[in-house]
């Protein structure tokens, strides 16, 4: 073997101190300024930040729509909203809360935390992640434009056909919605292949499938469900567009179609829909446990069973939205059977988080809290979903407002609450303040409250005889005063999301400063500095088991990478040993051009099918400019 | 003791108007009774799970734990880490189960309704319009079969077969009280048995949104002894009335000569169109609109003078018709019992 | 801060934007002013003092939600027995470019509240002021003579309901190309 010198081409970060690797990094990862800065980005953690603050505010235009459909509700017979202005209420309630709310502000902890959980600098694809999110701004932005236009969506947030069908639901406003769905589609899609990419190559050295947070096994299960989830709903979505605009007959049962098929085909997304919401808030739950009983989760190795049995028990449930449609009954049964069955995962986890807490000691800070009301509210959703699960149970409830406590508890109970102890837990990270314990304890107090006293009633409204999506009742009815009082407790509900955006506003300002770790947890996010930098991580750490930090004898660190342009460490899917030394993309106006280009087909293709001709070829030109091969500086070694 | 009253306060204004059980479990019918045992039989196991997660919870959050166990912290770690895992077993297990039994009964209960039906069933075919139900009785000779709208009557005891379709938009058929739910949906025809027990007048709602006045399509159903439901047979078979009175033989002209021909059938005069709701025997039914108003010369009037104040998007349209073309028309109607 | 106030305003620039009106009440005393419409764009001398387009018509014209009520109306009140689907029969197709009488929204009210000779009952009286626009507007809509928009596609019954642009349709009189109608 001979020995030479190695000439130092590219500068290493092994070659630098530490506050001169800080400020050669802090240059390299830079976001660029000015507008086109600001619209080139392709920092996770910036693309991860702008999804949240889009998905909050969709949450509270859903939330206003959700309060005024609950003073209509409040008396029988009321005048507040017309039956076509409540429809549209209550269709676009539903649309943006499950595509423009639940979905992505998953998306957005994902994105914004996984890269800093598996030790990576950038998320896989970050090109890729910016163009998904100006897909999902403009989608949610073009429906509530349709919206203020009169041209809501009014035909359910699910738009069964006929009667989203071009016959019956006359205008453009079913188009609307049908290409939102496609927007949201391509974002969340894109989303979950990056998430996917990132777990497998990018994790740090040394940790291996079986150390990684849970939090990061369920980001990994949630995107394999939208994978094979999404598709279904794009393709419905599509098919209805098509029958609305060049007159196909998919959905036409005089001419050959029919009209189950749709709900077919929705509900095999939409089922896995709702566990590509509940799954990351699991990921909460499993992340903010350990951390508030001040030990490793209990039983890591069946958590990671359960996250992934119910990922794929989640495509086998799909018929029980259609129990009263006229399925054959053993057909059915297959369903009650499935149905019931993904409970079992589900308990799974609920038992190991209440024994981390058992063999823990808790501290009682407000994510605690909400991980508290987590567990109490959802297992009754989850209860009543056995309910609702049982074929005859279900042909009285199914449609009624027995229907709409439980799934509200369970996204609520099962997602939003998580969502709140996540906020809570991580708003420190993000932006280097804690948020107010007492405005805590008060949002804990009215949301838990309000909640319930909201929605459990409900349940007895829906024994009671009262349908879905009316948009009033009349007095003979006996549901006048139990509408009221739920009105009512609705309004304390909103009061708890008030104080909790009044907390964030307050606290990114006047908020206690935070240090890197100040709940004292294990996973590696908690090494960065609160904000994080832009890179992330000086020197990418080498993980030794799980939980990091907590570990005796602190982090081991890997060298080698260049400093002075962007690369980051691929290493093997399951040991996760270090195999390519990879070159990250930087900041670019292309994911942004070809956004402006695909909304302009997608959009057009609304009032005609050429729209889909003539807008390929700008979409092709944006498109190879983003994938024009751009020489990158070999290693020489 | 404050919160012991808020508590108190909060559970009277809960159960406020709770007089009587909620329709589903109030059963008159053999289908809802099923359902209803099986929905008691959910619930108290659900309770008992809830009940025991909850405890289990408040248990791990605030059992006292001993401050000296950084001592020998690794042993009782051990020790207790097994019994915490051999709990979690033995629940999974209980929860597996359960759920077969929960299983179990749902399927049995779903056999019982399937076959709620005999040889003496009474077949209704039932098609579901925006925003009203068409009915007919079914039967081998066509000058047997009742046709009527909006309201039921069914024979206690009597299995009923209704077939189920829809001319538009998908709708549901529900009447809690007597059994679940199915669905209408264009371009099949779907079936639901039920058996009523008790004589009563029951009332049910669309259930599936179908568009502007999906709330106010409601449908009655009046379950009465066998006699008496044959003698509404015959009833119902027999033409219109004649009018009585020269007001109501005014009226029938005006309904021949204004908008009213062109969607409604009167049996017994030329009107013969099935686009609205046959009105041959309208005054013998309870409600008026899909059963949105009761019967009452007032509520007829308001509902011809201007049917978009009452059911706005409704297909009946505004007419015109001067005060005393009103006041003719509602007598005329008022006397096809 | 600014992105904040920038959407704000946005928001309420769009607010003040023309919504689409879907109008379940007709007019309530209707006005079937038939008498003020004129059936010809020439007139001898200066302007006719009466205009051609009947104020009502315009919420009619290009409105989805009254065309969808106007498709629903044709087959309710089986026009298709003399006209088909728009193809004609025994009356003349309603899809081509073809206007014995004008294809303005005016005149094909008129021609259903009125009748015309040759076997076009009138339906004054029959059918409410309303639907009668809601009908014309739609078989302006089998020609092609409404918005894209605004036109259903299809029914959602055996499609026989013509849709899309049709190249024969439009507004063109035949008075200068064709010969008269035939009795047929």
């Amino acid at each position: 073997m001979t020995t030479e010198v190695v000439k130092e081409v590219h500068l290493r970060d092994s070659s630098l101190p530490d506050n001169e690797l800080h400020a050669v990094l802090a240059r390299t990862w830079a976001t660029p300024r000015g507008l086109i800065g600001w619209l080139s980005v392709v920092d996770h953690k910036v693309v991860g930040i702008r999804y949240f603050i889009t998905a909050m505010v969709f949450l509270a235009a859903a939330g206003l729509l959700a309060v005024a459909m609950r003073l209509q509700l409040a008396r029988p017979e009321n005048g507040v909203l017309g039956p076509d202005l409540y429809d549209q209420v209550f269709t676009m309630h539903g649309t943006t809360m499950m595509f423009l709310f639940g979905v992505p502000v998953m998306e957005a902890f994902m994105v914004y935390l996984v890269p800093l959980m598996v030790g990576t600098r950038n998320i896989a694809f970050p090109r890729l992640n910016s163009f998904s999110y100006y897909m999902y701004l403009v989608g949610g932005v073009m429906l509530w434009i349709a919206f203020a236009f009169n041209t809501g969506a009014d035909a359910g947030w699910f738009s069964y056909v006929p009667l989203a069908g071009p016959e019956y639901a006359p205008g453009k406003r079913v188009d609307f919605w049908a290409q939102m769905v496609t927007f949201t589609e391509i974002a969340a899609l894109s989303v979950a292949i990056e998430i996917i990419a990132t777990i497998f190559k990018q994790r740090a050295p040394g940790m291996r499938l079986d150390r990684i947070p849970l939090f990061v096994w369920a980001a990994l299960v949630t995107s394999f469900v939208i994978v094979f989830g999404m598709p279904s709903v794009m393709v419905s979505s599509t098919m209805l567009i098509l029958d609305r605009l060049v007159s196909t007959q998919f959905f036409n049962p005089a001419e050959g179609g029919d009209a189950l098929l749709w709900q077919h085909l929705f509900w095999f997304f939409g089922h896995p829909e709702v566990y590509i919401i509940f799954l990351p808030a699991t990921g909460f739950i499993s992340a903010i446990i350990p951390t508030f009983a001040r030990r490793p989760m209990f039983g890591y190795l069946p958590l990671v069973l359960a996250l992934i049995a119910t990922g794929f028990l989640s495509f086998g449930l799909w018929v029980h939205h259609m129990f009263a449609a006229g399925i054959p009954a053993l057909g059915s049964s297959f369903f009650t059977a499935s149905s019931m069955m993904i409970a079992i995962p589900t308990g799974v986890q609920i038992f190991c988080w209440i024994a981390t807490l058992w063999l823990g000691r808790p501290v009682f800070a407000t994510p605690l809290l909400f991980t508290i009301a987590f567990i109490v509210t959802f297992v009754i959703g989850g209860l009543t979903g056995v309910m609702v699960a049982s074929v005859p149970i279900d042909l009285q409830v199914h449609d009624t407002y027995f229907v709409v406590a439980h799934f509200h508890y369970v996204l609520v109970g099962g997602a939003v609450f998580p969502l709140i102890a996540a906020i809570y837990y991580w708003f420190p990270k993000a932006t280097g303040r804690m948020m107010s314990e007492r405005l805590g304890r008060w949002n804990f107090w009215l949301a838990f409250i309000g909640f319930n006293a909201a929605f459990f009633p409900m349940h007895i409204l829906g024994l009671n005889g009262m349908p879905r999506r009316i948009y009033t009742y009349p007095l003979e009815s006996g549901w006048g005063s139990m509408n009221f009082f739920v009105s009512a407790s609705a309004v304390v509900l909103a009061a708890s999301f008030v104080i909790l955006a009044w907390n964030i506003i307050y606290s990114i300002r006047k908020g206690e400063p935070a240090g890197p770790n100040p709940w004292n947890a294990g996973t590696l996010e908690w090494t960065t500095t609160s904000p994080p930098q832009d890179y992330n991580f000086a020197r990418i750490p080498v993980v030794g088991a799980s939980d990091p930090l907590w570990t005796a004898g602190g982090l081991a660190e890997a060298h080698g990478l260049k400093v002075e342009s962007r690369e980051l460490v691929v290493t093997t899917t399951a040991e996760a040993q270090p195999d390519l030394r990879e070159s990250s993309p930087v900041p670019s106006i292309w994911p942004f051009l070809a956004a402006v280009t695909a909304s302009a087909t997608l959009i057009g293709s609304i009032f005609t099918p050429w729209a889909v001709v003539w807008g390929a070829v700008p979409v092709g030109v944006t498109l190879i400019g983003w994938f024009w091969p751009k020489s990158v500086p070999e290693d020489e070694e | 003791m404050r919160i012991k009253l808020l508590a108190v306060g909060f559970l009277a204004l809960a159960t406020a108007g709770c007089e009587r059980l909620p329709k589903s479990l109030d059963s008159a019918g053999r289908g809802a009774e099923m359902i209803a045992d099986l929905f008691w039989f959910f619930t108290a196991v659900s309770a008992i799970i809830w009940i025991g997660v909850v405890a289990a919870l408040i248990a791990a959050l605030f059992r006292r734990r001993d401050r000296t166990s950084e001592r020998n912290a690794e042993e009782t770690d051990r020790a207790a880490h097994d019994r915490a895992a051999r709990v979690v077993v033995t629940a999974v297990g209980a929860t597996v189960v359960t759920l077969l039994a929960l299983t179990a009964a749902s399927y049995f209960t779903d056999r019982g309704l399937v076959n709620l039906t005999g040889d003496n069933a009474l077949t209704i075919d039932v098609s579901a319009r925006q925003w009203w139900w068409a009915a007919e009785y079914a039967s081998s000779d066509p000058s047997q079969r009742v046709t009527t709208a909006n309201e039921l009557h069914i024979p206690v005891g009597t299995p009923v077969n209704l077939k189920l379709s829809s001319a538009d938009v998908i709708h549901s058929f529900w009447v809690p009280e007597l059994t679940g739910k199915q669905d209408l949906v264009p371009g099949r025809q779907n079936v639901l048995r039920l058996i009523a027990t008790r004589p009563g007048v029951y009332r049910g709602q669309c259930a599936e949104f179908c568009g502007l006045q999906h709330a106010h399509m409601a449908i009655i159903v009046v379950a009465e002894a066998p006699k008496d439901f044959e003698a509404w047979r015959q009833r119902q078979l027999a033409p219109a009335v004649e009018p009585a009175t020269d007001e109501a033989r005014r009226g029938r002209e005006v309904f021949l000569q204004k908008p009213c021909v062109m969607c409604h059938k009167i049996s017994g005069t030329p009107a013969g169109s099935r686009a609205g709701p046959d009105l041959t025997h309208v005054a013998s039914r309870r409600g008026l609109a899909a059963n949105t108003l009761p019967f009452t010369r007032g509520s007829l009037a308001a509902w011809i003078a201007d049917p978009q104040s009452v059911k706005p998007g409704s297909k009946m349209p505004l007419t015109q018709l001067t005060a005393d073309e009103l006041n003719a028309v509602v007598a005329y109607l008022e006397g096809l019992q | 801060m600014k992105p904040l106030l920038i959407a704000v305003c946005c928001c309420l620039v769009v607010s003040g934007c023309k919504r689409e009106a879907r109008d379940v009440r007709g007019a309530p005393a209707a006005s079937s002013n038939a008498g003020l419409i004129v059936m010809s764009t020439n007139s001898p001398g200066a302007d006719s003092p009466v205009k051609t387009v009947n104020a009502s018509a315009e919420q009619y014209n290009g409105n989805a939600y009254h065309i969808s009520e106007g498709q629903r109306l044709f087959r309710w009140f089986n026009c298709s027995g003399c006209h088909a689907n728009g193809g004609g029969g025994m009356g003349p197709a309603l899809m081509d470019d073809k206007w014995i009488y004008g294809s303005s929204i005016e005149n094909v009210a008129a021609t259903i509240r009125e009748g015309r000779p040759n076997g076009m009952p009138s339906f004054r009286g029959k059918v409410p002021e309303q639907q009668i626009w809601e009908i014309a507007a739609y078989v302006r809509a089998l020609s092609g003579n409404q918005p894209q928009s605004a036109t259903p596609v299809r029914s959602d019954h055996l499609n026989a309901i013509p849709h899309m642009q049709k190249p024969e349709g439009g507004e063109e009189p035949p008075s200068t190309s064709s010969k008269p109608a035939e009795p047929q």
